[in-house]
């Protein structure tokens, strides 16, 4: 992306234009909800779906899917408006747009549906949609790989949680989420209660990238910065954050809950911001710092206190409001500089005042320095620790350790490369338009804004957040920058200084953590090896079951009908065989052995003129059964079409070498005799048991009141199954054209 | 008398099958014209056999009073016109693949899936 | 083949087969017989005439190309079940219309199962001689 700003910041005309204030609509659509919710009402919407499975098009604002869909639509609209000027003049911007734009419907989708099955639905459409954004540099194969790779560990993540999400309404007997919710702790003394939540942690997981799912998130940085403020730090990875949080209700308090989500959360917060240190991309920074934030967010659902509820919906603002700022920032940097490298940016505050100053207020609130909304986050992030009644030491030292690291990666990411060091030589950085600091700024002043008068925040969204979490008003605590000097300001204090150490040495640091980390095996590289062998494993199944040859693929056919056959025949009991030969007259026996010659001829000749004489004789043989039988409509039939195969066979045979002598294959006689012998135990079992004939006689007594026809064969075909017998036909007319265009391409003379 | 029917379409099917196991596309086309033939006649032995009484409905009367079976009739009367487009064109394509391939044995024909592909 | 006595034979048997065809066609409602049946027989009658006279002479006596006739087929099917609709009925429901029906008899009955009977016919009869000259032509 090097080479500056695009010169036209017009952006892209209408294709720009469209989406941005589509997604404005939206937000001034969600913002004026908001006086409803902060009265701690929800507003319930459902249309009939698939009634007779109870499946509702069901959408549910409250407190908490309100708080979701206003940071999806806001910073969607901070984001449309951004990537129009980022991507100015990009020739599949319309593409973008489109991709940006469905995936926050989706993600909207996702937090408003109130029906399990439309909530699946809309999880995938997002995982879907996240596929094309991240792929969206598709002639880059890095990207591509990227790309693929979230989508099988989402997507497989995704059908985990479809399991689930089916067992969870089979046990509750209903789809709609607040029904659930409203049956209080039934589910969580249900016998299948320990599958569902596996299930569903294992999709929550592999979508909010939790250790040792994180591997595909960073890689996801792959996709334009814009797209990696929106689905990275706001929207697309909280989605599994949301689907805990909207579950709490109804699956938290048990010890598996709690300590499945402690420790994922304390160790993927801990590794991950390690991790983050450790790197040197701007980018990469700012996507590890993200699974940190994941990290806490689902440490904290882990609990039932409400000072955790509260830290949870205070932090899960603050972060969306900084990250998606800071990442538009790096995107601001990358243009401008042409690089994301640590080492080589300097200086910038300087040729970047407007930028530098949405940094500075993004990376404040990130490292959590009062008065900024990220402040009042962490002192509840330390009061909910420390409510864990269990182990508040070890989540406490988790946080302060993340905590920390997160004040020296603000430091790196937003303090060093503005007002540290010189501009390398060579780079010529120039500030942003308007349209690229407009967003960070705007997110940046909110978590300024909310930090001085946290009432509004409370008020609006956190209140009716925990709300929703808890079920009950008196579990909110309140948000305020001065709480007194208690435990968690001590625990700040340290933070702070902790924090500083870390960012003054954090050079040192990064040489600790590159030895550190070499010595862990590297999942990405993991996820490579698998492919590899998912890939010679399907190759070596191709070979062995696509292996060319119709001789084995018919082989296989048949020994499977026939094992099919046989052994559900011998597993199920053999059914009573009756061997009725009582009325059985001369007749009948001299057309079957006439019929059964004809087939054993056919079988061993070697000689075309007797092949086609011997199919005539069961042709005729065949018909002489429909006669005797009462069937002149299909004797007729069958007499035409078996004078018109000779005709055919006589025309085609004669041209054809003639047969060559087959040798005797002792399999495949054992493997005909087999399949033969299961269709005629089949067919003796269906005529031993009795044969409803409703249908036939319905087809009896109306034919002539009703259809007028005295002839109910006829009947059948031309009225009461007219519909099937037009299909048939066309499948006639289809037949005769392909032959016809297979023999006259003949003609051309291609013959080779 | 479904019985003897029963044994008749097994004969049927298992020459049909051995024939279109054998690498040969006549003998394959002479299978397909057996196993056809017993799938037919499968149909109409498993809607029972009734002598002597087709379904049609005497002058006069509103229903037969004793009467063949006349669903697995419809039925069979269209398979067997199916069963000859299917017949026709397999029959095309065997002479057809006989003039551009020279050949009648379908495991020589590797067009589609060469023998290299499977490195 | 070249015979005569074959080939002036085979002309007028070609032409009552045909005629035969349309009755079996028409009686098929009451009697065994119907679209598919007289569909076969017209066609084996232009076979043996194709046979007999060659392909060139069967197409002249045809004058329309068989598979024109099958697509035609198809058609009078469809619309003999869409035909439906203009009544509100369901697709491919019977409708029938008796001239001259008294309380005894039902007069002469015209009806689209009918249309739809001389549609399967002409499919049956189109695809066949589709086949069969083209492969008495080209191998």
């Amino acid at each position: 992306m090097a080479g500056g700003f695009p010169k036209d910041t017009q952006g892209n005309g209408i294709t720009g234009a469209v989406p941005v204030i589509f997604a404005a609509t939206l937000f001034a659509y969600f913002a004026s909800l908001l006086p409803t919710i902060a009265a701690t009402e929800v507003i319930r919407l459902s249309l009939p779906w698939i009634p007779s499975l109870g499946i509702e098009l069901a959408f549910l604002v409250d407190g908490l899917s309100l708080t979701f869909s206003l940071l999806i639509s806001g910073i969607g609209t901070l984001v449309l408006l951004y990537s129009n000027t980022y991507l100015a003049g990009h020739p599949q911007y319309a593409r973008f747009a489109l991709f940006l734009t469905a995936f926050m419907v989706s993600m909207l989708g996702l937090v408003l549906a109130d029906d399990l099955i439309l909530l699946f639905v809309f999880w995938e459409l997002t995982t879907l949609t996240s596929y094309m954004l991240i792929g969206f540099s598709h002639d880059a194969e890095k990207s591509r790989r990227n790309a693929l790779q979230a989508l099988f560990v989402t997507g497989a993540g995704g059908l985990a949680f479809l399991a689930g999400l089916i067992l969870l309404a089979a046990a509750t007997g209903t789809t709609s989420i607040s029904g659930i919710i409203a049956q209080g702790s039934a589910l969580k003394e249900h016998a299948m209660y320990l599958p569902i939540l596996i299930l569903l942690l294992a999709g929550t997981f592999t979508k909010s990238a939790q250790v040792p799912f994180h591997f595909w998130l960073p890689n996801a940085m792959a996709a334009p910065t814009p797209v990696s403020a929106f689905l990275h730090s706001a929207t697309m990875v909280k989605a599994g954050v949301y689907v805990m949080a909207r579950m709490h209700p109804a699956m938290s308090g048990t010890d598996v809950w709690l300590w499945t989500l402690t420790i994922f959360g304390a160790v993927t917060a801990v590794f991950a911001s390690l991790l983050a240190l450790r790197q040197t991309d701007l980018k990469q920074a700012l996507a590890y710092t993200t699974l940190m934030a994941l990290g806490m967010l689902t440490l904290f659902l882990g609990q039932e206190s409400g000072y955790a509820m509260t830290a949870f919906a205070t932090f899960l603002i603050v972060h969306s409001l900084y990250k998606a700022s800071l990442f538009l920032v790096v995107g601001c940097i990358d243009l401008s500089t042409g690089t994301r490298e640590t080492d080589q940016l300097g200086d910038l505050g300087r040729i970047m005042p407007i930028t530098a100053v949405a940094a500075a207020l993004a990376a404040l609130s990130m490292a959590g320095f009062p008065p900024f909304l990220g402040f009042i986050g962490k002192e509840l992030k330390y009061a909910g620790a420390l409510a864990v009644a269990s182990e508040p030491v070890l989540v406490a030292g988790a946080a302060l350790l993340s905590n920390a690291l997160m004040l020296a990666v603000a430091g790196v990411v937003a303090f060093r490369p503005f007002w540290r060091g010189t501009v390398p030589s060579g780079q010529s950085p120039q500030e942003a338009p308007w349209q690229m600091w407009v967003g960070p700024i705007i997110l940046a002043s909110l978590g300024a804004v909310f930090g001085i008068y946290p009432d509004l925040l409370q008020v609006a969204l956190v209140t009716p957040t925990v709300i929703s979490l808890t079920g009950e008003v008196g579990e909110v605590k309140e948000l305020q920058l001065w709480a007194g000097f208690n435990i968690p300001l001590i625990l700040s204090i340290a933070t702070f200084i902790l924090g500083l150490l870390f960012y003054a040495r954090h050079v040192q640091l990064r040489a600790i953590l590159e030895r550190a980390f070499s010595a862990i095996p590297n999942l990405d590289a993991g996820w490579d090896r698998f492919l590899d062998g998912l890939r010679g494993f399907a190759k070596w199944q191709t070979q062995l079951v696509q292996n060319g040859k119709l001789s084995s693929y018919l082989f296989g056919t048949f020994l499977t009908i026939a094992a099919g056959i046989l052994l559900t025949l011998v597993y199920t009991g053999m059914p009573m065989i009756a061997v009725d030969l009582s009325d059985v007259e001369w007749k009948h026996t001299s057309i079957a052995l006439l019929t059964i010659a004809g087939a054993l001829l056919a079988l061993v000749t070697n000689s075309r003129i007797a092949g086609i004489a011997a199919l005539g004789v069961v042709g005729i043989g065949i018909a002489m059964i429909f006669i005797v039988f009462s069937a002149p409509d299909v004797a007729i039939t069958q007499l035409l079409v078996e004078t018109l195969v000779v005709v055919l066979v006589a025309v085609v045979m004669l041209r054809l070498p003639s047969l060559p002598k087959a040798g005797f294959r002792l399999n495949h006689a054992l493997l005909s005799v087999a399949v033969g012998a299961s269709v005629s135990l089949i067919l003796i079992a269906v005529v031993s048991s009795p044969l409803d004939l409703r249908l036939t006689e319905y087809f009896e007594v109306t034919s002539w009141p009703e259809a007028y026809g005295r002839n109910i064969v006829n009947v059948i075909l031309v009225d009461f199954r007219a519909l099937d017998t037009f299909g048939e036909i066309a499948v006639v007319v289809i037949a005769a054209l392909s032959a016809y265009a297979l023999l006259r391409t003949t003609r051309k003379g291609d013959q080779k | 008398m479904e019985f003897l029917f029963a044994i008749t379409i097994g004969v049927l099917v298992a020459a049909a099958v051995y024939l279109m196991l054998s690498n040969h596309l006549l003998r394959f086309i002479f299978g397909l014209v057996l196993i056809s033939n017993a799938a037919n006649l499968t149909i109409f032995v498993a809607g029972r056999l009734t002598d002597g009484a087709p379904p049609l409905i005497p002058e006069g009367a509103d229903a037969p009073t004793l009467a063949a079976n006349a669903l697995p009739q419809a039925l069979v009367l269209t398979a067997i016109v199916i069963g000859f487009g299917l017949f026709a064109f397999a029959i095309v394509l065997v002479f057809r693949a006989w003039t551009t391939l020279n050949s009648l044995t379908p495991d020589e024909m590797r067009l589609a899936e060469p023998e290299e592909a499977h490195k | 083949m070249n015979s005569v006595i074959l080939r002036v034979g085979t002309r007028y048997l070609a032409g009552l087969l045909l005629v035969f065809s349309f009755y079996m066609m028409l009686r098929g409602h009451n009697e065994p017989g119907g679209g598919f049946i007289g569909g076969l027989t017209g066609a084996t009658g232009f076979v043996l005439y194709a046979i007999a006279c060659g392909t060139q002479d069967a197409r002249a006596a045809l004058r329309v190309m068989p598979q024109t006739i099958a697509i035609w087929g198809l058609g009078i099917a469809l619309a003999a079940g869409l035909f439906a609709a203009l009544f509100g009925d369901a697709l491919f429901t019977g409708q029938w219309l008796f001239i001259g029906a008294t309380e005894t008899d039902k007069g002469l009955p015209l009806s689209s199962v009918l249309v739809f009977d001389i549609g399967v016919y002409l499919v049956v009869f189109g695809s066949i001689l589709t086949l069969v000259f083209a492969m008495e032509e080209e191998i």
